[in-house]
């Protein structure tokens, strides 16, 4: 059995492909709203400094990915041992060493992976445009605005996504998400001196 | 040389893999492997099944090691088919 397919088998058996599929459209979320959340709060504040707004970032950034792995991982841990031992009560046996016992050290592992790494790679892909402005790109606009629309395209594209796992409409979907992403940054504009 | 043709065996499983995923795992144990699955009893968590493999030659080894690593367990053997077949040569 190829590793796709036995990794296949172990996400079936445990019941996690759509777990894995649902933490990283909500983390991804997660990531790209934060990341609007700081690059506007830094055009209220002012700041220009690109290397000031790419550290904050890159450490929100950062935080969120380990805080995705380690819940994820932890609670995924805890979830999958329960499922094993009713099982084995179950089969009055010792799964361990089958395909369950391997899901059950496995997924964990995965799940947290996926949670740990959408929300930091959809937040580098939002700051692109920042590291590529003071590696000495020139952008025709401001790079803090590329970036406020490369995290609105990506908010669109994760609520896409979802539309696509729920069968309903993508564009109505993709919308809904983004209008998540314009009361974020209206509410930001309010409550911060504007 | 005796060979195996065909084997029955009552196993007991959980729900996961599926009838299918289970079949194609056992089948995969050897290249002209037939399977028939039949689910006989289905609680809760678990299923019985009569699992039914016929090949040129059938390994019982590697079909038990193949049920016992997806979490099934074998109860019993409950047909063979044995044929003594005459070496070429």
């Amino acid at each position: 059995m190829s590793l796709t397919e036995q990794a296949r088998l172990l996400l079936s058996i445990s019941r996690t492909s759509g777990i894995v599929r649902r933490y990283f459209v909500v983390n991804g979320f997660d990531g790209a709203l934060t990341m609007l959340g700081m690059i506007i709060g830094f055009m209220i504040s002012a700041t220009d400094d690109l290397t000031v707004i790419i550290n904050a970032c890159m450490g929100a950034a950062i935080a969120l990915g380990m805080s995705g792995l380690s819940s994820a991982y932890v609670s995924e841990v805890a979830e999958r041992k329960r499922a094993l031992v009713k099982l084995e009560e179950a089969m009055i046996a010792d799964l361990r060493q089958t395909a369950h016992g391997e899901a059950a050290r496995w997924v964990p592992f995965w799940i947290a992976v996926v949670n740990g790494s959408s929300p930091l790679f959809i937040s580098l892909l939002i700051l692109l445009p920042l590291w590529l402005t003071k590696a000495g790109l020139i952008l025709p606009i401001s790079p803090l605005y590329v970036a406020i629309i490369v995290a609105m395209v990506l908010i669109f594209l994760l609520g896409v996504l979802l539309g696509q796992i729920a069968g309903i409409s993508w564009l109505r979907s993709g919308i809904q998400t983004m209008l998540v992403a314009i009361i974020t940054a209206a509410l930001i504009y309010l409550f911060t001196g504007h | 040389m005796v060979s195996v043709k065909r084997i029955v065996l009552d196993v007991l499983k959980p729900h996961l893999p599926s009838a299918i995923d289970f079949s194609q795992a056992i089948a995969g144990v050897g290249e002209d492997y037939r399977v028939r699955l039949t689910v006989l009893e289905m609680d809760e968590n678990t299923q019985t099944l009569s699992l039914e493999v016929e090949a040129s030659s059938v390994d019982f080894e590697a079909i038990e090691s193949a049920i016992t690593s997806m979490g099934g367990s074998l109860h019993s053997i409950d047909q063979v088919d044995v044929q003594n077949e005459a070496d070429d040569g």
